[in-house]
Formats: C-alpha cells, sequence, structure tokens
C-alpha cells in the first residue's frame, strides 16, 4: 500500500530567512560599554541589600531582586576559576582560529566572574588559579570584545 | 479538582515602538516590579514563574534562562511558552494551570515583546510551511485582509465599519498612559491613511511594539488573603485550526465561534452581550473588530456592522470594547494578549484609571495569533 | 491530590538523517502512544508540545505539528524546553480539574540544523554571544572547574560513556550503541578541553509522546499493568551568566529533587533506576550527586566501584542515556517513557529486574542551568 514511498525521489529544499537584529543594550549595560570604550575602565555594580558586587553588571540583584544603582570601578584583574581550549573549528561563531582559550576569570573586587578568552599565554600553560588582567582593544566600539582578552600577569 | 484562581496583581511597561532605553531583561524587570507593587508583594513570595515572547523577534534561545535577573526567578522553579500571537494568553493561562494544580499558589507570569530588535514580517513569515506556503502567503496582514473581503462581500459589512472600530480603540487610548499609539482619530483619518492590503489601511492596521506585561495569581486561599478583589478566573478556553491557511474557512473564525461557546458554557454566559460588564479583544486589525462579534456570538452571522454603527461597543456603550486601547494601540506580540489578561482585571479590580468601566463584574478576554487560533478568557469579580 | 499517571508510550528510533518531516515524526510518536494506550484521538482533551522556533527553523513551532497531533478543535499548547517540563504541564493541567486525558509530544531534528550555532543563539547577544560560546565550549568550562573543585579524573569521566554506549546495545531505539573502553575515550579527538568526542552526546533526530491520564480516567481506559504514576516532580533554575555561579555547584539541582522526593514520599535510597541527562560525560557524575545518590565530589568513586552499572545497585541510563542518542527537547521525555516501560516491565533486553520505583531528570539550558526532576512508580 505504502509501496509507492520507496519509489519516490526525496526532494530537500534549503531555506536561508534573513532577519537582522538590532538589539537594545539597555541603560546598564550601556553605561558599562560606554566606560569601557571611552574610559577604558571596568566597572561593576553593588547591591544595596546584600553588597554583593557584579560584573558584567546586572539590572537587579540575583538575591535580593533590588535595584542596583552604585557602580564600583573594579581594577581589571582577576583569577581563573576554569578555562577551556578549543579545538574545534567554527568560523562563523568564534573570534579566532582554534586551538585558543575561553575562562572564567573570578574578578577582584566582585562576587562573580567573567567569561572571556585568554591570551598572551600557551594554551596548555593556562592553570586554574592563575592571576590575569584584562588587555583592553586600541579601537573600541562598546561591546564585550572591547575587552581584547585577559592575559596572565607578569 | 482544582483550586479556584484569582488574578492579585498586574504591571506593565509604558509600551513605545523602541524602548532605547531598556534592554529585553529590563522592560521584564519594569513589569515584574510594577505587578509585585500592585500586588503589594515581594519576589520571595512568588512560587513559580513562566514567561512567553515569540523567539525568532530577538533571537534569544531559552528565554527563560536569559530572563533570570528581570524575572527574579533565581533558584525558582520556571519553564516558557509560546505559541504566537497567542502566546500573552497561553502565558496568563499557564501561570492559572500552576495554581489550578495545586502545586504552586503564587505564580508570576511574563509576556514580553522587543518588536523593534527585528523585522516582524520576515520573523512572522517563518510560521508558515516552507514547502508550500511560505513564499505566495506568509505574514499577518494578507490572512487578516482576505477574510474582510469575503465578509464585506457576504453581508455587505464596509470600510467605514472597520474604521469605526480603528477610530474607537484609539481614542480610547488617550485615556491609557501605558498604551503605544495615543492620538486622537477619525473615520475620515482612516479612510485616507495608505493602504496596506485591500482593504487594511494603515490605520487599521495594528502597531508592533516594544512592551513587557507581568500578571500574579494566586490560588483561592492565597488570592484572598492576599488581594482585597482579586478577578477570578471563571473559564479558559484554547482552540485550534488546521495548519494550512489553505485549509482554513475563511466566512467566519471558526476557533473563535466554537471556543467563545465552550467558554460561556463554563462561565454560564448564555447572553453575552448583556452579561459582560466589559470585553478585551485581541483584535490585530480593525476589520476583526468587526467580523469577529459574529463569531464571539454578540449578533447573528452578519449582524455586526449594525452594532458598529450603533455605538454598542464604545465606553458608553451596552459592552465597551477595548477600553485600553487594544491591539492596534500597542502590540508587543509576546505581551499583547497577556496585558488584554491584564487590563480586564484591572477593570474587575477597579483599577483601571481614567479607563475605567464603572461596575465590572464579568469580563471577557481574547487572544488570537498562530493560524487563526482563538484563546477565550473570562474572568470574574465573584468566585466562580 | 489527585494522582496522574502515563498510560501511553511512543517513541520513534533516534537515528540520524530521518527523511520523515515534523509532522510526520508527531505523528508516528502521538499514533504510538495512543495505540499503547489503547485510546483513540478523540479521548485526547489537551495537548502539550514540547518544540523549539530555534531547532524548528520555524516561528510558533506547534504550528508545523498541530494537525499531526489530533489539535484541531482541540486545546493545545507550546512548552519550549525539555520534555521533563513538557510532562509538568500536562500533569498540572489534569491537576486543575479542566482536563482528563493529556498528549505530550515532542520532536527534534538535529541533522537540520546547526548546533553550534543554535545553543550559540542561548547566549546573551548582549554581552557573551559575541565570544562564540556554545553547548560544547561552556559544558568544558563546567566539566574543568568540576574536576579542579573536587579532584575529579577526565578518565572517570569516560567510564560513563564506556557504560551508556554499552547499555544502548540493549536498546534497539538507541542510536550508537558501541562497545568502547576508556582509552577509546581518551583517543578521541578533543574539542575544547577536557571534552572529547566520545565524552559529547551526538546529534539525534527523533520524537516521543507520552499519554497522561487523571486517576478518574485512567482507571476507565486502561488496566493496572499499563499504568505508572506521576508520583512526584520539581523543577529549579539557577543564575544565567556562567560567572554568576560555580559551575560545579548543583544546587538548583537539589532544589528540584528534594521537591520531587518530598511529593514522592521516597529518598534517593528507593530509586531503582534513574534516566539523567548526560549530555556531556561529566554531567551524568555531577546529577548524581545533585540527585542525592552521592556526596558531591565522590560521584567518580561510585561509578568505578559499578554502583550504576547495568548489574549495579541503581543502573542508571540503562536505555544508552543522552550519550547514545541526544535529541534535546525530547530528551527529557524519553527518559520519562523509558522509565515508564521500565516499571511496567516492558523494556525488552534493558529490563532492571524488580524496578518499583524510578527517576527521570531533564535540563534546560546552558551547563544545566534549570533541572526537572521525576519520581515514578508503579
Amino acid at each position: 500500500m505504502t509501496d509507492w514511498k520507496d519509489e519516490v525521489e526525496e526532494i530537500v529544499f534549503e531555506g536561508k530567512i534573513a532577519v537582522p537584529y538590532t538589539w537594545t543594550v539597555g541603560s546598564t549595560l550601556s553605561k558599562w560599554y560606554g566606560e569601557l570604550r571611552d574610559n577604558a575602565k571596568i566597572w561593576g555594580n553593588r547591591c544595596p541589600s546584600c553588597a554583593k558586587v557584579f560584573v558584567p553588571p546586572k539590572i537587579k540583584c540575583n538575591d535580593c531582586y533590588k535595584d542596583l544603582n552604585d557602580w564600583v570601578m573594579l581594577p581589571g584583574t582577576g583569577t581563573v576559576e576554569t578555562y577551556t581550549v578549543v579545538h574545534y573549528e567554527e568560523p562563523k561563531l568564534h573570534p579566532r582560529k582554534a586551538p585558543f582559550v575561553y575562562g572564567v576569570i573570578k574578578m577582584d573586587g566582585a562576587d562573580t566572574g567573567m567569561v572571556h578568552l585568554i591570551d598572551e599565554v600557551e594554551p596548555e600553560k593556562v592553570k586554574v588559579g592563575m592571576r590575569v588582567e584584562a588587555v583592553l582593544a586600541e579601537e573600541r566600539e562598546g561591546n564585550i570584545m572591547d575587552i581584547k582578552y585577559f592575559r596572565p600577569i607578569a | 479538582m482544582g483550586n479556584r484562581v484569582g488574578v492579585i496583581g498586574v504591571g506593565q511597561t509604558h509600551h513605545a515602538s523602541r524602548r532605547l532605553d531598556a534592554s529585553g531583561v529590563e522592560l521584564i524587570a519594569e513589569a515584574v516590579t510594577r505587578a509585585l507593587d500592585d500586588a503589594e508583594l515581594t519576589i520571595d513570595q512568588i512560587d513559580a514563574v513562566v514567561i512567553g515572547n515569540m523567539d525568532h523577534f530577538e533571537n534569544i534561545n531559552y528565554v527563560d534562562m536569559w530572563a533570570t535577573d528581570g524575572l527574579g526567578s533565581f533558584m525558582k522553579p520556571v519553564f516558557k511558552v509560546t505559541t504566537g500571537g497567542t502566546t500573552g494568553t497561553t502565558v496568563g493561562m499557564c501561570g492559572y494551570y500552576h495554581a489550578a494544580s495545586g502545586l504552586f499558589d503564587v505564580v508570576l507570569a511574563v509576556g514580553w515583546e522587543k518588536n523593534s530588535e527585528s523585522d516582524t514580517q520576515a520573523a512572522i513569515a517563518t510560521c508558515a510551511n516552507p514547502v508550500l506556503e511560505r513564499d505566495p502567503f506568509a505574514g499577518a496582514i494578507g490572512p487578516l485582509a482576505t477574510e474582510y473581503s469575503m465578509y464585506m462581500k457576504a453581508y455587505g459589512a464596509t470600510e467605514e465599519d472597520a474604521a469605526l472600530v480603528a477610530v474607537r480603540d484609539r481614542n480610547n487610548a488617550l485615556n491609557n498612559p501605558y498604551a503605544h499609539n495615543r492620538m486622537e482619530c477619525t473615520v475620515e483619518d482612516v479612510m485616507n491613511s495608505p493602504m496596506l492590503s485591500y482593504p487594511i489601511k494603515f490605520l487599521d492596521m495594528c502597531p508592533r511594539s516594544d512592551g513587557a506585561c507581568a500578571v500574579i495569581l494566586a490560588s483561592e486561599e492565597k488570592a484572598k488573603r492576599l488581594c482585597p478583589r482579586p478577578a477570578w478566573i471563571h473559564a479558559s478556553v484554547v482552540r485550534h485550526d488546521y495548519t494550512h491557511f489553505g485549509d482554513l474557512e475563511w466566512q467566519w473564525m471558526p476557533t473563535l465561534e466554537r471556543g467563545s461557546a465552550v467558554a460561556y458554557k463554563i462561565a454560564g454566559i448564555t447572553d453575552p452581550l448583556k452579561q459582560f460588564d466589559v470585553a478585551e479583544l485581541y483584535l490585530p486589525a480593525s476589520t476583526t473588530g468587526v467580523k469577529w462579534m459574529d463569531s464571539l456570538w454578540f449578533c447573528d452571522k452578519g449582524g455586526a456592522p449594525e452594532l458598529i454603527r450603533k455605538n454598542t461597543f464604545g465606553m458608553d456603550g451596552v459592552l465597551p470594547i477595548n477600553p485600553s486601547g487594544g491591539v492596534i494601540s500597542t502590540n508587543p506580540i509576546g505581551a499583547t494578549a497577556l496585558i488584554r489578561i491584564g487590563e480586564a482585571a484591572w477593570q474587575i479590580m477597579g483599577k483601571a484609571g481614567d479607563r475605567q468601566v464603572p461596575d465590572v463584574n464579568k469580563a471577557l478576554v481574547t487572544g488570537f495569533g498562530g493560524c487563526s487560533w482563538s484563546d477565550i478568557m473570562i474572568l470574574g469579580a465573584d468566585l466562580p | 491530590m489527585e494522582r496522574v499517571a502515563v498510560i501511553g508510550v511512543g517513541q520513534t528510533r533516534y537515528e540520524q538523517g530521518k527523511r520523515e518531516t515534523f509532522p510526520e515524526l508527531v505523528f508516528e510518536v502521538a499514533t504510538k502512544a495512543l495505540e499503547d494506550a489503547g485510546i483513540d484521538i478523540t479521548r485526547i482533551d489537551n495537548i502539550v508540545s514540547v518544540s523549539s522556533d530555534f531547532w524548528d527553523g520555524r516561528t510558533i513551532s506547534s504550528m508545523a505539528i498541530q494537525d499531526a497531533a489530533g489539535a484541531y478543535g482541540k486545546d493545545i499548547t507550546t512548552v519550549e524546553g525539555d520534555g521533563t517540563f513538557g510532562v509538568l504541564y500536562g500533569m498540572m493541567r489534569i491537576l486543575s480539574g479542566s482536563f482528563g486525558v493529556t498528549l505530550v509530544v515532542s520532536h527534534h531534528k538535529g541533522t537540520e540544523s546547526s548546533m553550534n550555532g543554535i545553543t550559540n543563539t542561548s547566549f546573551d547577544p548582549l554581552v557573551e554571544r559575541k565570544l562564540g560560546l556554545d553547548a560544547v565550549s561552556s559544558a568544558a568550562l563546567q566539566a574543568r572547574r568540576y574536576m579542579s573543585k573536587y579532584g575529579v579524573l577526565e578518565e572517570q569521566f569516560a567510564l560513563v560513556p564506556v557504560k551508556n554506549h554499552g547499555n544502548a546495545k540493549r536498546n534497539p531505539l538507541a542510536m550508537l550503541p558501541m562497545d568502547i573502553t576508556v582509552e577509546d575515550v581518551m583517543n578521541s579527538p578533543v574539542l575544547a578541553t577536557p571534552l572529547k568526542k566520545l565524552d559529547c552526546s551526538p546529534v539525534t533526530d527523533g520524537a516521543c509522546a507520552l499519554v497522561l491520564a487523571a486517576d478518574r480516567e485512567a482507571k476507565k481506559l486502561t488496566t493496572p499493568a499499563k499504568r505508572v504514576w506521576l508520583k512526584g516532580v520539581g523543577h529549579c533554575t539557577d543564575a544565567y551568566r556562567l560567572g554568576d555561579r560555580d559551575l560545579a555547584d548543583t544546587r538548583a539541582l537539589k532544589k528540584a529533587a528534594n521537591k520531587a522526593y518530598e511529593m514522592a514520599g521516597v529518598g534517593p535510597a528507593d530509586i531503582d533506576l534513574a534516566e539523567v541527562y548526560d549530555a556531556f560525560s561529566y554531567m551524568e557524575l555531577m546529577w548524581l550527586e545533585g540527585l542525592g545518590f552521592c556526596d558531591d565530589g565522590m560521584a567518580a568513586g561510585d561509578m568505578e566501584r559499578g554502583l550504576f552499572d547495568f548489574d549495579g545497585k541503581m543502573p542508571v541510563n540503562a536505555s544508552g542515556g543522552r550519550l547514545s542518542a541526544n535529541p534535546v527537547q525530547v530528551a527529557g521525555l524519553a527518559s520519562v517513557a523509558e522509565c515508564v516501560l521500565q516499571l511496567r516491565g516492558e523494556a525488552g533486553d534493558r529490563q532492571v529486574e524488580g524496578a518499583g520505583t524510578a527517576l527521570a531528570h531533564g535540563i534546560n539550558g546552558m551547563c544545566g542551568q534549570s533541572h526537572c526532576v521525576w519520581v515514578l512508580g508503579k
């Protein structure tokens, strides 16, 4: 009864819909990126209730749900909490060719970590606990790549 | 059997064509904060959270995960529901089922959208079957224009009838500080506005907006304790149609007709025009504000134009529709249908400000979207 | 509280490159689940579709499959997330008293999409997305954090795929039954340290459907042999940004699990088998700790002792797990389905003898940000 299915030549359509996006950064992150771009400074914000400091800044404290209006300037240094050496290629996604290193860096002066690239060190030499500092891009546009990467503190 | 559930708080952002000052998470936080204030609750009193929007408008996967800071959902139960245009009512109903199930007492339901972040029609186009229908017929306006053309031909409805609906909703929005488009509008303005897709003209059609809405629902015991006048959920019904546009009925709106019949039965409504005190309906174009009145059993088939011409549904009419200004005035798609629930709830709670209809006891809410899908909810001041 | 039972199960074979369209997959499993429950579509009064706009490449994902799910003229809704959350919503709708019999159906075609591209969109476009993170690179960050916190070794992670691919040999539906060794895992190509190819779940196509029924309906519709009770459930979400949490801390899972155990009136020691979301090898170890089967950091040792082997004290992922087939949203639903089959005694060669209580677990978001835990019993 369904034998005809075995004879059918299977057709495949390829689709591509272009939906361009423009994301509104919003007040909090606009301030953060503005400071990064214009003043080469990394800031965090602090909860008035539990005193936790967040970087990247948040709009509300995770725990307390309070508005965060206290801004705290951070030194831009931190400790590698975890990292990975990426060996696969995803040219459309990855900011550079493999192998390269992502890390979560626990930022000094803050209670959170930041995810970013780790460079100026051979991938095999990256260690949990390494002390690192943010290196900013020469030309900054107001996004996360204004931080070029983190490098070991000499 | 399950619990009875009431809406005990509502919050909305000030909707706009582009909220440059707020990211999606910030919009959500704004609505949630206002809902908590409205209900006089803190975030700790929320037992569960449900969120919805239409993914392709912002291109954020796992929005329920991403919105954590805005929702206050850290270490809470969360999940996401999404059903296109009906997302807002889907979210509201999901919140209702959370509380009605007995598993959660106080539930936060959030609908939001930042339509400014994408090309709305391109994003909607992906709903159509890529092999059969996407190229010829996708998008929202075409189907709506088609159905009203058929209604005009069958029953003598006119473009001016639709314009009266647009005038009503747009002028109502002047009383709603949250509405996106707030403009004085005459029939002539509508008739002279650019044609989009015959017979729908620019001022007949809804905008796309950035905005968020948060509704807090609670199970009976909690609702009674926390809120002086909850808006109780009397009925919640969803009806879907076929997947392909070509399979649908175009003369009438079967999902709305069948769904509302079921909802009315559940809520004991036998004469909707008389028994409802207010209606917040999902009318994406003014034409639907004519045609769909039949499907809501307000009149016989083809009887809508006469009701419209008599101002039956104006603020001073027998049954005010869309005191908020409706979808034509405000349309952040993931929130739009939830705003209908929120506005109807405020009407019952007596919190609708300048757009308050006096003595609201029963309210009708509808959601619309997808492929002619209809959601119907009935809210009441008394326990069901 | 009224009891809710699973009375019907339907699954496709899990494999890559399926030729069926989304609606064909959904129709296949919905039909199977209805047949298994011994009812027809008219007995279903509401439907929960667990589907994703992203993986489908179509907005309003349920629109594609609603006809196939029998949704014409019915009440249908869509949960976007793992199948375990869809089952929860299906159950809540029944408990509300509004419905009696829910069809929960999920579909996924990984081969028609780009896994890394799609998981990259889970990251905030305003912060982390530009970095190019995806499910694999973020999991790698979590895996190393787990290793450095507790001293767990890559060789210990490797025990999981060895066990699970081996288990898959007993499951005719699983995609990757394999005889492999720890050495095979260690020698497989490195993707992002410490994760190698065999540490990661595959791209998979498949669908699954369950029929849930209220006690009052289940009694009318089926025999006791076919009914498996949803005894307890809990779900909970951690913070969003990777840097906001200790990636090796399973606090959200613990909260969800405790809720499920409490509702079911049991503890971890009462569970006879578990289907846990092993999207990556190390995750099985972490989740076993979060579920209370091992103390924090101790799962590797218990795994080495064979506790979780198919013939061990508490078999974990007897189905082969996600490492053998990972149809993303469908996966959690499939885990619940597996537990149902086990508790009915219908699990064929992979039957765990004397199974009376089972646990199914699903995750949502990157690095297991959100968890849903089910306890099922006969």
